[in-house]
């Protein structure tokens, strides 16, 4: 939507290719309140033109480093250097960053337009280009028309496209996101989404993004920070962190999983039997660990639900629903097994009376379907 | 548009409160207190001054013909136009400091600020006296240390009035002030800095429009205050400066000229009644203070 609206004045905002895109280098940073370490020690390397999301609980320090991006707050620890130049000490105005702030953070008291100028005013560019940049910025967000609305007269999705179109209208070396679209309702933040997305593949500008909501990073990102207790706990590609998480937090914290222990019996070459009470199942993957307890990840949606004993599936245990909930499309299944409560996601067709409480089900699923843990 | 409906919401929901009439039985006991103790006395007042001496319009008349209380008006407003300027200014100055000092220093600050509002206006104007005077403090340490050889005259005359009526005022203008800048949004200002704003065109172009109307709310109420002022210009004034307030009292308690007194001291409230009228088309009174 964004990428049809803007037409004949795009010139003036930089696409593709025009300008390089900045990369960002954090070496060891850290930063302590007191004894408390908001961010403990963080080493990462962002790509230019990369989307990058992090994502974590709140409290988690996810926040923390973004101001420290940003330049708001002064790390204890560690340097931040874009491209070779290092920016630790830089005061705010001259990391040249553009920032989207929780609650888009509007001068109440300026105009739409007199919003977006105000980053072209401070570096006193003439007025003539300024207003060329801000007429083709306010067109890239479809703002056209409503320059000289005040911010209290926008509704909550307008309001944070002039906090986008302000925040790249002066062509900063990287924009960054604070939970951007925590205010919208669902339905907003979905097509907010997409345009983000779409932006950023116009500009090409690397962008860091700060989220909890992981449904977002998911469907955002080229790449996805998970933070837990001011540390990296995983860093990688949506489908790889979805797929393939290594701890149980991540396994828990992007979207559901069940996590179930059990003790390692045998180890084949590229497969393993783990023992859970008095079942046998198989994982298809190797744990490093010859014997021991052993943590596996299941999807809810990887697992299969069947009135009847699933004879040929070589993973399934036997249980009874305790509760089901219907979400649209599919539904939500708690069933009481006897390796514990397990969540079965299935596809709503089947009828309520399949899933009532204490109806005796059959779980199965491949081997392939488990992740093994870490922790 | 998000604003405007819950505003139409709220008054779709919330309709103007119908009381019963036996709610205003309940009311009734204020309603009598405030007739009696308030309502009447100003009515009396307003009554005196056009009745007093003889009935009519005779002594607002004089304030077209009379040079004394020409001058009586003018420095009671200038007066009071230079204490709104200092306070307001200084308040500025402190509500600003607090805003970004630490906890413990704001507690320090605050209480600093606060401890003159709970001794006695008269108190205050002495001791003010006792620094000021002649032989006082602060030009006896002046002199014996040199720095000047004539004693510095800052009491009564218009410097005294003004800083006694400065220090009085400064807590006024401090609260709504501190108040309001508690409620601008950091991230505005952050957001300032990261768009390229040093902090001090942050501050000229972003925080000080923020907190215009604080400086409003703060400098009518100290104007407003200042109108009425007695003990302190009358001390530190020592009889040289009269405000309108002085005035008055001369006039009943001295002169016995009830109708003049009475008419000045409704020039008075009219023109308060006036100054609120006015402001409040311009920004919300209610909000300003803190009502809503």
């Amino acid at each position: 939507m964004l990428s049809n609206a803007s037409g004949e004045h795009s010139y003036a905002i930089s696409g593709p290719g025009a300008g390089r895109a900045h990369s960002l280098v954090f070496t060891s940073l850290s930063k302590t309140y007191g004894g408390l370490r908001a961010v403990d020690d963080i080493s990462l390397r962002i790509p230019g033109g990369e989307f990058l999301t992090l994502l974590g609980p709140s409290g988690s320090g996810k926040t923390t480093l973004l101001m420290m991006i940003a330049g708001f707050v002064q790390p204890t620890g560690g340097e931040i250097y874009v491209d070779d130049r290092r920016i630790t000490d830089l005061p705010p105005e001259h990391r040249n960053f553009g920032m989207v702030f929780q609650g888009y953070a509007l001068f109440p008291h300026m105009t739409v337009a007199e919003n977006v100028t105000y980053p072209l005013r401070v570096r006193g560019i003439s007025r003539a280009e300024a207003e060329t940049k801000v007429r083709s910025a306010l067109a890239l967000v479809r703002l056209g028309g409503f320059e000289d609305r005040y911010p209290r007269q926008l509704s909550g999705g307008q309001q944070q496209r002039v906090a986008i179109a302000r925040a790249l209208v002066f062509n900063p070396d990287i924009l960054l996101f604070d939970e951007p679209l925590g205010a919208l309702d669902r339905q907003l933040r979905a097509e907010v989404q997409v345009e983000l997305k779409a932006l950023h593949r116009r500009l090409g500008t690397t962008f860091i993004y700060v989220t909890h909501d992981q449904e977002e990073a998911l469907s955002m990102s080229d790449r996805v920070v998970i933070f837990n207790r001011g540390r990296i706990v995983q860093a990688g590609g949506p489908g790889e962190l979805y797929e393939r998480p290594k701890t149980r937090f991540v396994a828990e914290f992007l979207g559901t999983s069940n996590c179930i222990k059990g003790q390692l019996v045998e180890k084949a070459p590229d497969s393993c039997r783990i023992q859970i009470g008095q079942r046998q199942i198989v994982h298809a993957g190797r744990p490093s660990a010859s014997t021991g307890e052993i943590l596996l990840a299941i999807r809810p949606e990887n697992l299969a639900l069947s009135p009847t004993e699933p004879v040929g599936s070589p993973n399934r245990v036997q249980g009874k629903v305790l509760q089901a909930a219907y979400h649209g499309p599919t539904s939500q299944v708690l069933v009481e097994t006897e390796i514990g409560p397990v969540t079965v996601m299935c596809l709503a067709q089947r009828t309520l009376a399949e899933l009532a409480p204490e109806k005796p089900v059959w779980i199965s699923w491949s081997p392939e379907a488990s992740v093994l843990l870490s922790e | 548009m998000n604003t405007i409906a819950a505003k139409q919401y709220q008054q779709k929901t919330h309709p103007r409160m119908r009381f019963p009439t036996s709610a205003w039985l309940l009311v009734l006991p204020l309603i009598l207190v405030l007739g009696v103790l308030y309502a009447g006395p100003i009515a009396s007042v307003l009554w005196l001054s056009v009745t007093d001496p003889s009935p009519g319009l005779g002594n607002y008349e004089r304030l077209l013909t009379s040079d004394a209380l020409q001058r009586v008006l003018w420095s009671t407003f200038r007066i009071s136009a230079l204490t709104t300027l200092f306070a307001t200014l200084l308040g500025y100055l402190i509500a600003y400091t607090m805003l970004h000092a630490s906890a413990r220093h704001r507690h320090w600050i605050m209480a600093f600020v606060l401890v003159p509002f709970w001794v006695s206006v008269l108190v205050r104007a002495f001791a003010w006296l006792t620094l000021l005077r002649t032989e006082g403090v602060l030009n006896t340490a002046l002199v014996s240390s040199g720095i000047i050889t004539t004693p510095l005259d800052l009491v009564r005359n218009e410097i005294g009035v003004l800083i006694g009526m400065v220090h009085y005022m400064i807590p006024y203008a401090v609260l709504p002030l501190y108040a309001n800048m508690q409620g601008i949004d950091r991230r505005i200002l952050n957001a300032s800095r990261s768009l390229g704003a040093s902090p001090w065109t942050t501050f000229i172009r972003v925080f000080l429009p923020l907190s215009a109307p604080g400086v409003a709310a703060a400098a009518l109420l100290v104007f407003v205050l200042a109108l009425g002022f007695l003990v302190t210009p009358a001390i530190l004034g020592g009889g040289r400066v009269v405000m309108i307030a002085e005035y008055v009292r001369v006039q009943i308690m001295q002169t016995v000229r009830w109708g003049v007194g009475t008419m000045m001291a409704s020039v008075l409230l009219i023109t308060v009644v006036f100054l609120l009228a006015a402001m409040s088309r311009v920004v919300d009174i209610r909000k300003l203070f803190g009502a809503k």
